[in-house]
């Protein structure tokens, strides 16, 4: 409950109510938790990712070109998004709307490209049903789609309240939130890239 | 899909057929029931939309003691059908739901939510805030819990139960072996009932960190408090392994991966692994609040502050972090190797030392106290030696070479249920005694309450004691019958005869309730028992905003020494109050949990296009909420005046009569 009023104004706008406060230390409390979910899939990958039960192996399917491309979609998102965050510390709508907006488009870019690597691979007759290995390259890789799936949807309803509204501390703070989970889905994707893609095409 | 129409319904059981008019004439009465006591609105308002966390954690509770009603008729249908042997009751299919049931439904819809509920009522007093951080996130909670409880609990009328254990082992609980729907059940219903579990952590996590009151250091909190945030901890580190675990066994079953099968390279120790590495610490999630109830009533009752409170302090972390270390001891007959083996028996083994340390200090507590022997305190007198027969069995179990013995035996079982029942349900029975007066204002009658642990205790000793000698003589569990020549006959009646007792012991529970709903002395002060911690500093039943002022705090057991030193906290004068600002109600958790519920409905019989359909209503609430800027209410000056005056009036008045 929110029982001081916005008030410490040497604070940054999402930091100004107690509430805001506490959403934001939730937040983060809740990246913990997805940190333990990652990890879990990722152990899953760790120890099923060399049985290929005679199905295609990482050689003979990643399309390395297509996920450097990827990659650089997201860091660079993760770049424009701080970008993003630092206008709006400035105050500035304007500058913090085009920021996410040109986020978003990468984020969409990454996941334009990520459902085609997954068709190609399905054509290739390898499907999720392939092999432990593959089965676990899907749901991991899979996972971390929905949640970049998940978090465009929700940075574009902050996109609309912060059209509705402009920037107050509940905006301020909706927004850095987003921010929080978009740097982390990056983050993820850096381990992704480099204990999978990587990782596949020197073993 | 594969799913057999004729085979939607169960039939043919007449166990079942039993329950199904059972539960339908029961669903009419309670329709009919809130129709002509014209209580729909009411219900709707006061309960299905509230965002109180007193309200919530009471629902929490109804929910766990009906599932205490329904895990415990398992048991019973269990004792029955080993009380003889050769016994013709349940068939061996039959059985095997019905251990899953009981299995699953007392950990996870019994034990958790009954301490969820607890919390729910008793920390934010306990810490002297207003509310929980996030109050309508707490009441998803409890509605995904609650949805995700029905979904399980209809299995057995509607498609059939899982039958694989409440471990759920592959391959046996994969497509191959258990085709049927039944383990979906398992797989989605708990999906739902652990992502609200999650969320529970998290908002306890911040509710405990920021909301304390003035001067409430950490190292002031009750130590129920303290339980409650480590244990929020763990469900934050260990429930997303779960969320995992399950997600995958959902694919295995649903969409034919192999993470597990025995086919195309799945492992199926795999699933074992993070079944425990979620399960473990789950034990400990229902331990460690547990203890924490322990601790406050061994101190309310012996009229002494905790002894060595920070070794507590300790002691609870330490079992935290150990918790996470010793998954392995569940199947040290996978084939690890001896290292392996070794390592997790000595890590399990450690557990053994804060946990003796909290039995030492709960004892030197007592020590020179001058006890008051309530049920509440029963209950805690009976958890010392009950729990200790249950650890020094748990060590036994650990020592890796020696559990190749006791592995899959009946010992096992007595030693998890000399664990689970002193350590949880003898603590949430000592909760409620305790806290029953918080939530309604009357306490529950003592002589009944006697009764009731009189009969709880013994039956329970009756009924498990037996097990311990029987998997020592190698009857195994989960199996459904024995043979005369096993020799197993007596002491399996005799468990048998124990478990009626117990459930005579829970009737009386039950008639308590009853009787104390009708006859108990309304005239209570806000502090029946002289307690020593805040949420006994307000009225009983407590205001929807439980503190006019809220206390500040300067020591440990900060209302004893407020009523000592006659603290002006204790007062309030017509300054010091001011308009409370109040979340409001919301429907929107109700709905998103029958939307949950329906959506996985739909996923346990694999209609798999219906319940995307279902989850897009998920994601509109989700949007719903997000546009919603509503700011909640104010109480006013004059409102809060009046209920204060009321409760403290009244209080002075039971005072003076008292004394
Ligand atoms: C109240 C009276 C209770 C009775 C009469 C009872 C009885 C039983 C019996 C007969 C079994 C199966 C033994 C076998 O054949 O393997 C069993 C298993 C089990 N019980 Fe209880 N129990 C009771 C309470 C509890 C409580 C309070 C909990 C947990 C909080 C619990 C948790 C379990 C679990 C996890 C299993 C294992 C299920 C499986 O094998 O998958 N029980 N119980
Ligand atoms: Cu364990």
């Amino acid at each position: 409950m929110s029982a001081k009023a916005y008030g410490t104004s040497s604070l940054p706008l999402e930091y100004q109510s107690e509430q805001s406060r506490m959403n934001i230390l939730g937040f983060w409390i809740f990246l913990g938790a997805e940190i333990v979910l990652f990890a879990t899939l990722f152990g899953v990958y760790g120890v099923l990712y060399e049985r290929y039960a005679g199905g295609p192996t990482h050689q003979d399917i990643i399309m390395i070109r297509e996920v450097m491309i990827q990659t650089m979609l997201l860091l660079t998102s993760s770049f424009t998004c701080g970008v993003a965050i630092h206008e709006m510390r400035r105050g500035s709508l304007k500058g913090l709307l085009t920021w996410l907006v040109i986020t978003l488009l990468l984020g969409a870019g990454f996941l334009y490209m990520e459902i085609n690597e997954f068709m190609h691979y399905v054509h290739e007759g390898a499907t999720m049903q392939t092999s432990a290995f593959l089965s676990s390259f899907f749901v991991l890789l899979g996972t971390h789609g929905l949640h970049v799936t998940f978090g465009i949807l929700w940075a574009i309803m902050v996109i609309i309240q912060l059209l509705q509204r402009g920037l107050t501390p509940v905006t301020a703070r909706k927004t850095f939130i987003i921010g929080l989970y978009w740097h982390f889905l990056d983050v993820v994707w850096i381990f992704i890239f480099t204990f999978v893609y990587l990782k596949g095409m020197v073993s | 899909m594969g799913i057999k129409w004729d085979e939607f319904f169960i039939t043919g059981d007449p166990l079942i057929l039993g329950s199904q008019i059972a539960i339908v004439l029961t669903m009419l009465g309670i329709v009919a029931g809130l129709t002509y006591l014209k209580r729909w609105k009411w219900l709707w308002r006061e309960w299905l939309t509230t965002v109180d966390h007193k309200r919530i954690g009471i629902m929490y509770i109804i929910s766990a003691v009906l599932m205490f009603f329904r895990g415990g008729m398992d048991g019973l249908l269990m004792k029955a059908q080993t009380s003889r042997p050769e016994m013709e009751f349940l068939t061996a299919q039959h059985y095997n739901e019905i251990f899953t049931t009981h299995g699953v439904i007392m950990i996870l819809f019994m034990a958790m939510p009954f301490l969820i509920g607890l919390m729910n009522v008793v920390i934010p007093l306990q810490i002297g805030a207003r509310d929980v951080a996030f109050p309508q996130l707490n009441a998803l909670s409890f509605w995904l819990f609650f949805s995700g409880a029905m979904l399980f609990n209809v299995s057995f009328v509607i498609g059939g139960s899982p039958d694989a254990g409440w471990t759920s082992y592959f391959p046996l609980a994969g497509k191959e072996f258990s085709p049927g729907i039944g383990n979906n059940y398992y797989a989605v219903a708990l999906q739902i009932a652990g992502i609200g579990t999650l969320l529970s952590g998290i908002n306890f996590v911040v509710t405990i960190l920021k909301m304390r009151t003035k001067g409430m250091t950490l190292m002031r909190m009750p130590m129920f408090s303290w339980t409650t945030l480590v244990t929020s901890i763990i469900i934050v580190a260990a429930f997303p392994i779960f969320t995992v675990a399950l997600g995958l066994m959902t694919f295995d079953r649903l969409y034919g991966t192999h993470f597990f099968t025995l086919s195309g390279g799945g492992l199926d120790m795999l699933w074992a692994n993070l079944f425990w590495l979620w399960g473990h610490p789950e034990v400990y999630i229902v331990a460690l609040p547990a203890f924490g109830i322990f601790s406050e009533v061994i101190a309310t009752f012996s009229r002494k502050s905790l002894f060595g409170y920070k070794s507590m302090v300790v002691s609870i972390v330490g079992i935290a972090l150990l918790s996470m270390l010793v998954w392995v001891h569940h199947f040290y007959t996978m084939g690890a190797g001896a290292a392996v083996n070794s390592v997790f028996s000595i890590t399990t083994m450690l557990i053994a030392v804060p946990t003796g340390v909290k039995m030492f200090n709960w004892l030197f507590t007592m020590r020179h106290g001058r006890i008051r022997t309530t049920t509440a305190m029963l209950w805690a007198l009976a958890f010392v030696p009950c729990f200790v027969i249950g650890g020094v069995t748990g060590v036994m179990l650990a020592m890796g070479a020696a559990d190749y013995q006791y592995h899959n035996t009946l010992f096992l079982v007595a030693h998890f249920h000399y664990v689970l029942i002193p350590g949880v349900v003898f603590a949430v029975f000592a909760g409620l005694y305790y806290w029953w007066p918080k939530m309604f204002g009357f306490l529950l009658n003592e002589r009944l309450g006697k009764w009731h642990f009189w009969l709880f205790v013994i039956g329970f000793n009756v009924t498990f004691m037996p097990m311990f000698f029987l998997g020592l003589k190698g009857a195994v569990r989960r199996s459904y019958t024995f043979s005369v020549e096993s020799g197993f006959s007596n002491l399996f009646l005799v468990s048998a005869l124990g478990s009626v007792i117990l459930a005579a012991g829970f009737a009386v529970f039950c008639y308590n309730i009853y009787w104390s709903l009708r006859h108990a002395d309304r005239n209570i002060t806000g502090d029946p028992w002289h307690a020593r911690t805040l949420e006994w500093a307000t009225a009983s039943p407590v205001q929807p905003y439980n503190f006019a002022k809220l206390p500040v705090v300067d020591k440990l057991d900060a209302f004893w020494h407020m009523k000592k030193s006659d603290s002006p906290e204790l007062t309030l004068q017509q300054t010091e109050i001011e308009e409370i600002h109040m979340p409001n109600n919301s429907g929107l958790p109700f709905v998103m949990g029958i939307i949950f519920g329906i959506a996985g409905f739909l996923l346990v019989f694999e209609w798999h296009l219906a319940a995307a359909v279902a989850a897009i209503g998920i994601f509109a609430c989700l949007i719903v909420r997000s546009f919603d800027y509503n700011d909640g209410y104010h109480i006013h000056k004059a409102e809060v005046e009046q209920t204060e005056q009321a409760w403290r009036l009244r209080e002075g008045e039971v005072n003076r009569y008292v004394g």
